[in-house]
């Protein structure tokens, strides 16, 4: 027998043992997260519409409407009501005037299209959010559309503006050509869009609040870079929907485990 | 006293000793058939699992720790089975087993780990 046969023998017998000896395998899993919210006494869902402010070139209470109706259609079980949208804000207004009072934001009373949305910041929503916790408005609501879940809650998207440092890579070629990349920091004016959402469940039978959250999103651009509003409003949902899905529908979380024999 | 002096006697008084052998012989003939039969089962529900049955191999696994108890990877593999599924609490059941039995085990440390992550994750959820 020649060395190399002898070798050749060995390490076939090798691989043949370490095949029959393997003692664990790894396995990918999806691990089921059960939804935030126990829906399954309803069928239907309705988003009506939210108290939305803050940018003017964004209407953010019927894109928001538009995203989460389409995103739920697909990624949940319950039906999506159609309706039209209703701007919640002048819901508010037109109630308190019915009932001769005063409107929530002197100063948006008598505001035209061109002048912005009433809602212009954080402070402007506060005096809203009182219709939320209008127990007989939802239930008659509820009643309306045959008791289904309610989605509303408020949406802000207003313009932000940073200045400080900021860190690039940067990418230079050295005498022979060669390229080399470093990081260049520099004090920059910065724009962008914060995203800040709070979406509330209500029970369309009872009228009664069954959960909220409340998120916060923002993107910033060099303030050279010309970034269409709309575009950043749907990278700013985009980063948020996981969080909204998971409230109603079970999510999947992917990951390794190891077999054992 | 019994007297051992015939040889007669002296096998009666064997008698005892060579049935408690006989009787330890076959309970670790018999144990060895238990942990034999439960890797059986360990091994067809791992094959199952890497199929995506993950139903099926549970209950190769469920049949292995009944027929022996103390097979860790058994326990182990079946709490993966049950937190693929989604049921948690069964899931944590199983870990707990595995650990308890190959305490040193880094394999089964590992996935206890990281199925505790997202099992405190889901109660912190419920909890808020």
């Amino acid at each position: 027998m020649t060395a190399k046969t002898a070798v050749a023998i060995a390490s076939l017998t090798l691989s043949l043992g370490a095949s029959s000896c393997l003692r664990f395998y790894d396995i990918g899993i999806e691990t089921p997260i059960e939804a935030k919210l126990d829906v399954s006494s309803f069928q239907r869902v309705l988003i009506l519409g939210f108290l939305a402010g803050g940018s003017k070139d964004v209407d953010p209470n019927t894109e928001t409407v538009r995203l989460l109706r389409s995103q739920l259609r697909t990624k949940s079980d319950l039906k999506v009501i159609d309706s039209d949208v209703l701007a919640l804000v002048d819901e508010v207004d037109r109630r308190r005037q019915a009932e001769g009072v005063a409107p929530v934001l002197a100063a948006a009373a008598n505001a035209t299209v061109e002048d912005g949305p009433k809602i212009q910041n954080e402070r402007d929503l506060q005096e809203y959010e009182a219709i939320f916790a209008d127990v007989d408005y939802w239930k008659q609501i509820g009643e309306e559309y045959q008791a289904p879940l309610i989605i509303t809650g408020s949406v802000l998207f207003t313009d932000v503006q940073r200045r400080g440092m900021v860190t690039r890579s940067q990418e230079t070629l050295d005498e022979y050509g060669r390229r080399a990349v470093t990081d260049v920091r520099r004090f920059e004016d910065r724009k962008g869009y914060a995203l800040v959402p709070k979406f509330i469940f209500i029970d369309g039978r009872t009228g009664v609040q069954l959960y909220s959250e409340s998120f916060r999103e923002e993107t910033l651009y060099s303030a050279t870079n010309n970034t269409p509003p709309l575009s950043s409003y749907f990278e700013l949902m985009d980063r948020l929907l996981p969080g909204f899905l998971s409230t109603l529908s079970t999510q999947k979380i992917k990951g390794t485990r190891t077999l054992l024999r | 006293m019994r007297d051992t002096s015939s040889p007669f006697a002296r096998k009666v008084a064997f008698a005892p000793v060579l049935v408690l052998a006989l009787a330890l012989v076959s309970v670790a003939s018999l144990s060895a058939d238990r942990r034999s039969d439960s890797k059986e089962q360990v091994d067809f529900g791992i094959e199952l699992a890497q199929k995506g049955l993950w139903k099926e191999a549970a209950f190769r696994w469920e049949k292995a720790v009944e027929l022996d108890p103390t097979y860790a990877s058994a326990w182990n593999n079946l709490g993966i089975a049950y937190e693929q599924q989604g049921d948690f609490p069964e899931a944590k059941k199983a870990y707990d087993k595995a650990q308890a039995l190959d305490p040193q085990n880094n394999f089964i440390r590992q996935n206890f780990d990281m199925f505790m992550e997202i099992y405190d994750r889901q109660n912190r959820r419920r909890n808020s």
